[in-house]
């Protein structure tokens, strides 16, 4: 029989931190005193917070346990559709940990800091030459951050044209995220459903598009991983009506150096970093959300702008008709600089490669699974494939069987249940870093699963076998919150 | 390309599978009006020595060195990081997992998250923390947002001048296009916030006091408690400095409704203002008016503990244009890195830690006032404070400089009535002997 990737080990229990521990241990050193005590004012003095004491072996111990409980990308291939879990190279972190960066504080004269301001200046540069869009603004936190950005300057640009607009076009085939990002900005979203063929139609745009649409939010590639083919006109009808176009950028991976977003008609696309530029996703964030606009919304950008003079870099603040701070500081420059290293290392040729291997391995997976899986939209795909499972239904079996059960054979699941548009979605997204070997030994796994399905589905509905946990309660978890022990 | 491990072999085996000749074909879906016209204009690749020597060149254009003494707060602090944080925060098994959608595969993730939103409402005296908002700024606007829909209807919030500029200027920002209005309360003569037009004030939702306030004053967050919730207003508390509250009465027991703030002086590096972490807490009330993610304690099928991402229903991917906050990538990491650091100081370690940095800035205080300047606010302070001194405080800057140390923010850029008055911020990093250093050249 064939070696399968996972097997069970020995993983450790370990209790809450609070549940551990000695009053009087400590897990770091607190200096001597070498000035005298003061007094203080016994009306202000609290009692302390009631955390554990607890040694250095305790803390190392605790957080090491529960390292190994936890599955990344380093672990194995983890196709997470729309997220890009690509290889995060670790000479990235050494960069991002250099002294004299990690120690800079951000309040000081631009003259003691033109290091970091240079990366940021010259990284604006490299994401608006990849784009095609001709400025930037790094502030924003994450993804969504950047769709508030670029909403609030939906916001601005309607306001100083004296006509507030109050809808906004949101494709059903768009993230999640952008409905919730619009309404901040007092957007009313207007569904657009994708035709047919799982791209967007100009003549429902045209339809759709009236005085009160600020624009439209495209997400391209959108999320069934299909380019959107009509995005010039759409765009073009969208301008006409006397809206902006907004590109979800997220999905930037699949057309590096192949697709001009300017050319396509956007005028505002923010990045994730930590997708298309590998930074890594921490279990949830840091991220980067940077923000390009084309040239007549620049002065809307967040303030302050990173700019370049014969004095060297430094920070503009007069920008009177800029939306206003996103950030209390520059964004989140360790994940910036972690950006600018990658682009670096890659160069043109490489990030280009890097979305031409990606949209290999994704047409690869979806050639080799489609006769295993139902594929609602069997055409040529971008970075990422999306099944189904009405195969399985005859069989009981759902997306989420087949996703748990992926686990027992050592891979992470893909996105399921996403996007809504097409039901029980798996959404695929393999990445450029994933090896041929490593997409077979995936594409076997899950033949075998959709064999389980049929000759075993138990095994499928009692899935995962070799997680540390077995399936959790999630409805309880909601009915009876415990958000702190 | 090292990242790349496709063969030239491999490439044609697969593009045979996928039915297409070239790589180029894979992308006949682009239209030609959609393409490039030619290559990305970006540098030529580097190899891992080449951009170690190039970030050296870069890290050598900062002019203030690991070994200066930057005395400047405000809102990003000089801490002690033990070697066991990035150690453990560097584990690749949290650094490169992505949002614990899939519990099974991710307990360690969910379980130090929770444990993280432990001991931050035990800190801050609140019921529930979520799992980070992404810094202080951005925390403390979605707070305002949060109280606006705690009261239903009520259209304006109000927010201490004493908040961090910055944190003002991107509350402004959400706001901006809302039809709720923003108000600014002015500082009394001690620095703490002034209450008294509240009374004056109707639709009022929602306070926003920073404690202790951008000019390190402790403010009187009881009184402000009285004062604003007898105007039936949520009382919002924010913070720069989490530290603080291993000393002073926490947020909670003095009233607070809602505290948020940023917790990079729990072990997150300065790093140019980012990444930190927007810590966010409520009574239990208003839970489902939080924005953010949350992680919950619940059961395996075999009835073991384990942990979820819960009360989602709130959030954007399923509430969509009525979720409680567009968030969903947060700032996983540095959660848990904080709660690393809170579990790593531990109850007895935060609380002579906390007293170090409060006794550090009364001797620097102390020893300022000796040398002829003054304290401009005379209501306590945690470990900043604002000084005015007797003479142009710029030359003895300059020569601080040459020494080391980074002396004081000039406050003029910010509140254009504080010119040439300096914050001052110490921590338990900065010897009695810089403190001496500096006050004898104020002296000279």
């Amino acid at each position: 029989m064939k070696t399968v990737l996972a097997t069970g080990g020995l993983i450790l229990n370990e209790p809450l931190l609070w549940e551990k521990g000695k009053r009087g241990r400590r897990g770091m050193d607190v200096p001597a005193s070498d000035v005298p005590a003061a007094k203080i004012d016994p009306e202000f003095m609290g009692v302390g917070p009631d955390f554990p004491d607890l040694s250095e072996v305790d803390i190392v111990r605790h957080y090491t346990r529960l390292s190994q409980w936890n599955f990344g990308v380093d672990t194995g291939m983890y196709p997470l559709g729309s997220c890009t879990m690509k290889y995060n190279p670790k000479i990235n972190d050494k960069i991002a940990a250099t002294p004299e960066i990690a120690a800079s504080h951000p309040m000081l004269p631009d003259r003691l800091c033109q290091g970091t301001l240079k990366i940021m200046y010259e990284l604006q540069g490299y994401l608006a030459t990849i784009t095609g869009l001709d400025a930037v603004s790094l502030q924003p936190a994450a993804g969504a951050h950047g769709e508030l950005t670029g909403m609030l300057i939906f916001s601005a640009y309607h306001k100083g044209r004296g006509a507030a607009r109050t809808k906004i076009l949101i494709p059903d085939t768009a993230h999640g995220t952008n409905p919730a990002s619009a309404a901040l900005c007092g957007l009313h979203p207007v569904p657009v459903q994708s035709g047919p063929d799982g791209i967007l139609d100009p003549e429902v745009i045209a339809r759709l598009m009236d005085q009160e649409t600020a624009g439209i939010m495209v997400t391209n590639p959108n999320t069934l991983g299909l380019f959107e083919e009509n995005i010039k006109e759409v765009s073009r009808i969208v301008h006409a009506g006397g809206g902006l176009v907004y590109g979800d950028g997220a999905n930037m991976n699949a057309i590096m150096g192949v697709a001009d977003l300017k050319k396509c008609g956007l005028d505002i696309v923010h990045l994730n970093l930590h997708k298309t530029f590998s930074t890594p996703h921490g279990g949830g964030g840091p991220g980067a959300g940077p923000v390009c606009v084309v040239d007549h919304l620049k002065k809307y950008l967040p303030v302050p702008r990173v700019v370049k003079d014969d004095k060297g870099y430094r920070l503009e603040y007069n920008r009177p008709d800029s939306v206003g701070r996103v950030h209390a500081f520059h964004g989140n420059f360790g994940i910036l600089i972690r950006a600018y290293s990658y682009i670096r290392c890659m160069g043109a040729e490489n990030l280009k490669k890097a979305s031409q291997l990606a949209v290999l391995n994704a047409n690869y997976i979806k050639e080799k699974l489609k006769g295993d899986l139902h594929l609602p939209y069997d055409r040529p795909c971008m970075h990422e494939c999306v099944f189904s499972d009405q195969k399985q239904h005859e069989f009981k079996v759902s997306t989420l069987d087949m996703a748990k059960r992926l686990m027992d054979f050592g891979y992470h699941p893909p996105t399921i249940y996403f996007p809504l548009v097409v039901s029980g979605a798996i959404m695929i997204e393999p990445t450029e870093t994933e090896s041929k070997d490593d997409l077979d030994l995936f594409i076997e796994a899950f033949k075998e699963i959709v064999r389980e399905a049929r000759e075993n589905p138990e095994i499928l509905h009692e899935a995962p076998h070799l997680c540390k946990v077995k399936r959790l309660d999630e409805t309880a978890a909601a009915r009876h919150p415990c958000l702190t022990g | 390309m090292r990242y790349l491990p496709h063969t030239s072999e491999e490439i044609e085996t697969m593009l045979r599978v996928v039915g297409v000749d070239s790589l180029n074909d894979l992308f006949s879906s682009v239209p030609e009006a959609c393409r490039r016209d030619g290559e990305m204009d970006l540098p030529l690749p580097m190899t891992e020595w080449e951009l170690n020597d190039h970030v050296r060149g870069l890290a050598a254009l900062m002019d203030i060195k690991p070994d200066y003494k930057v005395l400047i707060g405000a809102g990003s602090y000089d801490h002690h990081i033990p070697a066991i944080i990035p150690a453990l925060t560097s584990r690749s098994e949290f650094l490169t997992a992505y949002t614990p959608y899939q519990p099974e595969m991710a307990q360690g993730t969910l379980q130090g998250i929770f444990e993280y939103q432990t001991l931050t409402a035990r800190l801050l005296g609140m019921d529930v923390a979520n799992a980070s908002i992404y810094d202080g700024a951005s925390a403390l606007a979605e707070a305002l947002l949060m109280g606006i829909r705690i009261s239903k209807k009520r259209k304006k919030v109000a927010i201490s001048s004493a908040v961090h500029p910055h944190y003002r200027q991107v509350a402004r920002t959400y706001f901006r296009p809302t039809e709720f209005e923003l108000l600014e309360l002015p500082v009394l003569e001690n620095g703490r916030t002034d209450l008294s037009g509240l009374a004056g004030l109707g639709e009022l939702a929602a306070v926003a006091i920073q404690s202790p306030n951008f000019f390190g004053v402790i403010e009187d967050l009881p009184a402000a408690a009285g004062a604003i919730h007898s105007r039936d207003a949520v009382f919002i508390t924010c913070f720069t400095e989490p530290l603080a509250y291993g000393l002073l009465k926490n947020p909670g027991s003095c009233g607070a409704d809602i505290v948020c703030g940023e917790g990079q002086s729990f072990g997150i590096p300065r790093s140019f203002g980012g990444p930190g972490l927007g810590m966010f807490a409520c009574l239990e009330q208003y839970v489902r008016s939080m924005p953010g993610r949350l992680i919950g304690q619940t059961t395996d099928l075999e009835g073991r503990r384990g942990f979820v991402l819960t009360l989602s229903t709130r959030e954007q991917h399923i509430r969509r244009e009525k979720a409680t906050s567009n968030i969903c990538t947060n700032q996983g990491l540095c959660a848990m890195t904080v709660g690393m650091y809170m579990a790593a100081l531990g109850g007895t370690g935060i609380r002579e830690l906390a007293r170090l940095n409060y006794d550090k800035a009364e001797y620097f205080k102390a020893g300022l006032v000796k040398a002829g300047a003054k304290i401009c606010f005379d209501s306590p302070t945690f470990n900043e404070f604002v000084v005015e001194f007797a003479e142009n405080f710029k030359p003895v800057a300059k020569r601080l400089l040459k020494k080391k140390i980074v002396a004081g923010l000039d406050l003029g850029g910010y509140y254009p009535n504080l010119k040439e008055k300096y914050l001052f911020c110490v921590t338990e990093t900065v010897s009695r002997e810089i403190i001496d250093t500096l006050v004898a050249e104020v002296k000279k």
